[in-house]
């Protein structure tokens, strides 16, 4: 127990030395968000003048917006005064002191997703040991990036040691004014990851493993920006396969890709966190945007996600096709059981000539679940031989649930070729029967069933990470049958 | 293995199987013959589970068991299986997928070792070769865009993977030309056994020429009116099924005992 209590007070300690300079006990502010906060905050992080500025003006732009009301879902009013806009990253202290204080039903999901025990913990907020693992993960990991040029930090250290790329490259892709949860996001925003791939690099690992251990209670107005220069290749996964304990409500969250001339960067993401109990009784608003800009000619960003998680979702990870032959693809596996409610989808603006962009939706309906799939795809003038091709395919579990799907589609080049294919379907009583009386049980039919249905996204995204994504599915949907 | 005992059955408020005693032995297979409507199919369905189909009295013991008081899935892992007269297309799962899972989900049930993929495809493939199956289609998904007659061969396959002890095959000759029931028909003769019982549901006699049954019932109204050998069968075919009506009603009769 003592070798335990010093490691904590090791790991305390660092955090400090990340950038916190103020003893722990005065390390929140109180609730509710003006000037004062914003500046605060930006003092609290040591942040240079520019940045302040930046969040400032952001914030100024909020004061004069208003929440987008066009979502296809329905929550309360959010009282924005009634959030604590900082307070340090979490510590030991907030969490349960150990796997006997988590709820016993989140464990039983860890056990069948087949998640290691070390890991439980931290999931669930207990981090004892495993902190003590990530540590010294991420310092291997960070050897071995660091050879090739390779930036991976969190955003308060990128704004320590690289102000010039923070400088040059935020808000350039999801600009302040951008949206309502964008502002709040750019005044208030805690901490995130920042990725810089130097020209002609291949990033040597997907960068995962890493983030799956470490940037958890990054807060909940995350920030990530991730840079591709030119020729170079970077895949990142994002999330976590298992729910997560989190205390906080809203998530407006901002990330920002961009790939120059000849890069490419693929991001995958997949969303568990706590979706709410069956009666829709809390869960988290995931209020995201995400945009990467094509920046470059022959450039190419993929989004992969799997959305399963949150009570409410409004994210349409998006890519502006800017340089010529760039490409875009969005690839989405979105499921709502229960109370849950999605409002998902993308947008591919064609600016460039003989730009290509692909979306394939899947979209999951089960129990009083709710969702639309909201697509945009904009050829501009100038878009000379821009092709979309979007299939979007929904698949309902029940006859309570809802599936919509909202296509906006502007062309304003004759010579694109924009192709929309959607469909709905039900998981067939034969489907089932047929696979029960094989032996199956009626979850793992309904399992399989839906993993065939998401085939085509799956196959995108990274090995392991499509593995746990089928599990993830299953787990998701039990008690929808029946 | 199976002793049914005046089965009532309804589909919704309506009335189908109205009192069905049958009993068969380890190793015999049984030809359930009859009009359209008699109630062949319902039959089908209420020995696999089938929740469209609601038992209202009567009985069915299977090795001893009260075969109604299981799940479609423990029915299933007990060894009954149904080759279904329209097998269901399911996208997206590869077909090797799904056997590979309804086998290794039975030999659980029943205490066995897991088989691998090594180990599993080897399995397949063996049986494969009797069905005249090309090995592609273990990685099409299950059913969809296979013809009639490939999809009747996949049911086969699944039931020589599976080695049920009581298969029901309904209808499995409909939509199949000649070459395709010859292939059937192998498949079905090689996997008979002396601990396996198949029920065969037909409409027509045609497929009693290729599997030869130890009897024949004749279902016509809920009931069976008829029971014989195989020749039986070419009565019927001689006949039609337009005779039946005036015969006296013959429930209860047994056969196989």
């Amino acid at each position: 127990m003592t070798n335990t209590t010093s490691t904590l007070e090791e790991i305390i300690s660092q955090e400090y030395q990340h950038g916190f300079e103020t003893a722990v006990e005065a390390d929140a502010i109180p609730r509710g968000l003006s000037e004062e906060t914003v500046r605060v905050i930006s003092a609290k992080k040591n942040e240079p003048e520019f940045l302040l500025e930046w969040r400032l003006a952001a914030y100024r732009r909020w004061l004069e917006m208003t929440p987008p009301d066009w979502a296809s879902v329905h929550h309360p009013a959010i009282d924005y005064q009634d959030i604590i806009y900082y307070s340090a990253p979490k510590s030991q202290k907030d969490g349960p002191k150990s796997l006997d204080e988590v709820d016993p039903e989140l464990l039983k999901t860890y056990e069948k997703l087949g998640i290691p025990l070390h890991e439980r913990a931290i999931l669930a907020g207990v981090a004892v040991d495993a902190v003590f693992d990530s540590v010294s993960v991420a310092t291997t990991f960070k050897d071995k990036l660091a050879e090739k040029g390779i930036i991976f930090c969190s955003f308060s250290e990128a704004v320590q040691h690289h102000p010039e790329l923070v400088r040059q490259y935020l808000g350039s892709v999801v600009p302040v004014q951008d949206n309502f949860y964008a502002a709040l996001n750019s005044a208030v925003f805690s901490d995130g990851s920042f990725v810089y791939i130097p020209p002609g690099v291949r990033c040597p690992m997907e960068l995962s493993t890493y983030f799956r251990i470490n940037a958890k209670n990054t807060g909940q107005f995350e920030r990530t920006l991730i840079i591709a220069d030119r020729d170079a290749y970077v895949s990142y996964l994002e999330g976590c396969t298992a729910p997560m304990r989190d205390e906080n409500q809203l998530h407006a969250a901002v990330v920002e890709l961009v790939a120059l001339e000849n890069a490419q960067i693929k991001y995958s993401t997949v969303q568990n966190w706590y979706p709410g109990d069956k009666e829709g009784r809390g869960g988290i608003y995931n209020f995201v945007t995400k945009r990467g800009d094509c920046r470059g000619a022959h450039s190419k960003i993929s989004w992969t996600q799997v959305e399963t998680g949150s009570a409410i979702t409004w994210k349409y990870p998006s890519v502006i096709l800017r340089g010529d032959h760039s490409v875009g693809e969005f690839y989405s596996v979105a499921l709502t059981n229960h109370r849950q409610q999605a409002d998902t989808g993308t947008k591919m603006i064609h600016m460039g000539k003989n730009t290509r962009s692909t979306v394939i939706s899947k979209g999951i309906s089960a129990g009083h679940g709710h969702q639309a799939y909201r697509g945009l795809v904009r050829i501009a003038r100038a878009a000379t031989g821009a092709r979309n091709y979007t299939q979007c395919d929904s698949l309902l579990l029940g006859d309570k649930c809802a599936a919509h799907t909202f296509p906006y589609i502007e062309v304003k080049n004759a010579s694109a070729k924009v192709e929309h294919e959607a469909s709905t379907s039900r998981i067939g009583e034969d489907q089932l029967f047929f696979c029960r009386q094989r032996g199956l049980s009626a979850e793992d039919a309904v399992s399989m069933i839906v993993n065939g249905f998401c085939k085509e996204v799956f196959k995108e995204l990274p090995m392991e990470f499509a593995v746990e994504a089928q599990k993830l599915l299953g787990v998701s949907l039990e008690g929808s049958v029946g | 293995m199976l002793i049914i005992k005046d089965l009532h059955a309804s589909v919704g408020d309506k009335p189908i199987l109205k009192g069905i005693n049958l009993e068969i032995k380890a190793g015999e297979v049984h030809a359930i013959m009859g009009p359209n409507g008699s109630g062949k199919s319902t039959l089908s369905n209420v020995l696999a589970g089938r929740e469209n189909a609601t038992v209202t009295s009567g009985s069915v013991l299977y090795q001893g068991k009260d075969l109604l008081a299981l799940d479609v899935e423990e029915r299933a892992r007990e060894g009954v299986f149904l080759a279904f007269q329209y097998p269901v297309e399911i996208p997206g799962v590869g077909n090797v997928y799904l056997l590979k899972a309804a086998l290794n989900a039975q030999r659980k049930h029943r205490g066995l070792p897991e088989l691998d993929a090594m180990d599993f495809l080897a399995l397949v493939k063996d049986k494969m070769k009797l069905m005249e199956m090309n090995e592609t289609m273990l990685y099409r998904s299950v059913n969809e865009g296979f013809s009639g007659g490939e999809k009747k061969r996949n049911e086969i396959l699944q039931m020589a993977v599976l080695e049920p002890r009581l298969a029901i095959l309904d209808e499995t000759d409909s939509g199949l030309d000649i070459d395709a029931l010859k292939i059937v028909a192998n498949g079905v003769n090689s996997l008979r056994a002396p601990d396996r019982s198949m029920i065969l549901v037909t409409h027509y006699q045609r497929l009693l020429d290729y599997i030869k049954p130890d009897y024949v019932h004749v279902l016509a109204e809920g009931r069976i009116v008829r029971s014989g050998g195989p020749e039986l069968a070419h009565e019927l075919e001689k006949q039609g099924y337009a005779w039946i009506g005036d015969e006296p009603a013959g429930a209860g009769v047994k056969h196989g005992s």
